[in-house]
């Protein structure tokens, strides 16, 4: 591949990662690779970088197969979840086409109750897991799920994976981990080096470079590259910086960051999945049992289907910190009973306790809404300049 | 310098023009699908009014971008501003537009704390009354009236669709009509205490009431009872919008 290194060709490079992707993934199993697909940031990558294999994200974020969905699913359910069954079933996702195997997870009831009807075409494992984080018994269980996940992969793919292995795996995962952070957390500076939307791209495109130590080295390329021109005096007009959480943006919901950057904000933070949400807290390394190490991490993922959800709360709490922020979009998709009714919850905590401006803001994958979104967030944004 | 307020509703384009920090004249016309040549008739009355002097225009309200202005302010803003114009300190709004319907928190200086839009559904804004009126074979002019001595049925349709086909079963039991219409008016005040219970307002304090529907006494009423606050309203409401925009173009391009 030849060297790009502008930074907006940098930036284009990883947002067309998803469709560079598809090849790629085509390569990988002619050579033989072994491809797991997965959904949720609770898989622990690790185990299946350890057993020799490639862990992708699937389609779900764009609306073209809801209409399919919706044949065999209800049509209110959350939109993430309609897109995932639709685009499986349709067969329109070629990252589950090549998926040997699914991996699900019991996050919220909707998703766990779709799997049933996905493995019905396709080889579907469900990671069982605990909806609290309070009881030591749910810890315990959900060390047992990486042990059978584990197992299950062995079986599976006819490997052995040693200890040895899943804590090289560790090291690694932990690597990338910090060069994600590394270049997100550019959007601490003040003014703005990035605009939300390219912090974003980035971000969204490393998930589908699936060579690790390329991601990790493009990544560092780039923060480097960014932190130079940076101090070299280039960097963007100060407006009002937002911080976004709530249920996993992308594809579609782009139109949010869209929104704010449009209307006069600057998007500086995501705590959602793919950004912040599962990046910020690395794995133990200096953990003898990697099993605990791994749960330890994966089981406090601030994620609004389990409760407690302290860890989203602590997470926020820093983020607006260190990244100067001046108001927070919680993003919600349409019908995620979680993150709805959390968010009440973190309307609280922000306002009394952070003081901070709060917008829920609800939305799916339709352009329908568009204007309605300009209208608040523009609204949201002239209260925070008032 | 002049200032005109221009407030472009998906049912009625309001227009205010001040004049040395007062207001001079307004105008409302009906937005009847062709919001740009409403804007259009509203300018030309208020460029009159202006004469010679020179004027700023803001625009805010969904038809906003429509025309070419020297400020543009999402209705949201506009409508804190414009309460405090009418209402000095109040620190609740809830506007109850043809198409929308808006609460508003503010700092009891006009600027805005926290607010709730619903803009996605008919039920819940002037809309929903217009056609219950409608399916009752009445105007919405004439709604105090018609309910003043009526006593509520209980209307359990949320959907507009749904609502009328239940107004419409109730005709057919032989409810009495006036009593049907005032439980639209419950139907629909109940819904919006809903929303603006969401601000997580101050138990009984003062809420200001705008938008078209703000005109109807029986429904600021009924709407007091749902929020459990006293509801002021004003006969310059329905201009709450534009008053506002005026007001942060006086502020801001000064
Ligand atoms: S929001 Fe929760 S369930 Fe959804 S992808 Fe993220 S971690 Fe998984
Ligand atoms: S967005 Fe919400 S409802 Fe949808 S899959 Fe994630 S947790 Fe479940």
């Amino acid at each position: 591949m030849e060297l790009r290194t502008e930074l907006p060709e940098v930036f284009a490079d990883f947002s067309e990662a998803r469709k560079q992707g598809f090849l790629a993934v085509k390569d990988l199993k002619e050579k033989g690779q072994p491809v797991v697909g997965v959904y949720c940031t609770f898989m622990p990558e690790e185990l299946v970088l350890a057993g020799g294999a490639v862990q992708i994200s699937l389609c779900s974020t764009s609306d073209e197969t809801i209409g399919d969905a919706e044949e065999d699913l209800p049509r209110n359910l959350c939109p993430l979840i309609k897109a995932s069954y639709g685009f499986a079933k349709m067969d329109k996702c070629p990252y589950f086409y090549f998926s040997d195997l699914v991996v699900g997870e019991t996050t919220c009831d909707g998703k766990t109750k779709m799997y049933e009807y996905m493995q019905e075409f396709k080889p579907t494992y469900l990671m069982q897991l605990p909806h609290t984080r309070d009881l030591e018994g749910g810890k315990q269980f959900w060390r047992s799920e990486m042990i059978r996940f584990k197992e299950k992969l062995e079986n599976f793919f006819g490997v052995e994976i040693t200890e040895d292995k899943i804590r090289e795996a560790i090291q690694l995962k932990n690597r990338e981990r910090q060069a994600k952070q590394d270049f997100y957390r550019l959007g601490q500076l003040n003014p703005p080096a990035l605009s939300g939307s390219e912090i974003f791209q980035v971000m969204y495109g490393s998930q589908y470079k699936f060579d690790k130590a390329e991601v990790i080295d493009m990544l560092e390329t780039t923060t480097a590259k960014v932190k130079a021109e940076y101090a070299a005096g280039k960097r963007l007009d100060s407006k009002p910086r937002i911080l976004v959480t709530g249920s996993p943006i992308g594809g579609a919901t782009e139109k949010v960051i869209r929104a704010i950057e449009e209307n006069g904000g600057v998007v500086v933070a995501y705590e959602n999945c793919t950004v912040a949400k599962a990046v910020e807290r690395l794995v133990d390394e200096n953990e003898p049992d990697v099993y605990q190490a791994l749960t330890d991490k994966y089981m406090n993922i601030g994620c609004a289907c389990i409760s407690n959800n302290n860890p989203r709360k602590e997470l926020l709490s820093t983020m607006i910190d260190d990244y100067q922020v001046d108001g927070v979009v919680d993003m919600v998709l349409q019908n995620c009973t979680p993150f709805s009714v959390e968010s009440l919850q973190i309307k609280r905590f922000l306002n009394e306790e952070k003081h901070i401006p709060y917008m829920y803001l609800e939305t799916d994958y339709s352009t329908a809404d568009i204007e309605q979104i300009n209208t608040r967030v523009t609204a949201f944004l002239e209260m925070l300049e008032a | 310098m002049d200032y005109i307020g221009l407030d472009s509703g998906s049912t009625t384009t309001k227009g205010v023009l001040f004049a040395d920090g007062q207001l001079q004249a307004k105008y409302l016309v009906p937005t009847a699908g062709n919001p740009r040549g409403a804007i259009e008739t509203v300018l030309t009355h208020l460029k009159a009014d202006a004469g010679d002097t020179d004027y700023r225009l803001i625009t805010t309200g969904y038809g906003r971008k429509l025309v070419e202005a020297d400020l543009v302010i999402t209705e949201i803003t506009c409508h804190g501003k414009g309460a405090e114009y009418l209402h000095p300190g109040v620190q609740y709004v809830i506007d109850i537009g043809g198409q929308d319907c808006k609460t508003i928190s503010l700092n009891g200086q006009g600027n805005v704390l926290d607010f709730n839009m619903n803009d996605r559904c008919a039920a819940g804004t002037g809309r929903f009354v217009e056609v219950m009126m409608g399916t009752l074979g009445e105007q919405i002019q004439v709604l105090d009236n018609f309910v003043a001595d009526a006593t509520p049925v209980k209307i359990n349709s949320m959907c507009t669709v749904f609502a009328e086909s239940e107004v419409i079963s109730l005709i057919s039991k032989g409810e009495a009509r006036e009593d049907i219409a005032l439980g639209t008016l419950e139907a629909i005040a109940k819904r919006i205490s809903g929303q603006y219970a969401k601000l997580r307002p101050k138990h009984g304090e003062t809420v200001l009431f705008t938008g078209g529907l703000s005109q109807s006494q029986a429904f600021s009423k009924v709407l007091s009872e749902h929020v459990g606050a006293p509801v002021d309203t004003n006969p310059l409401s329905q201009f709450a919008g534009a008053i506002g925009a005026a007001q942060i173009g006086m502020k801001k391009l000064n």
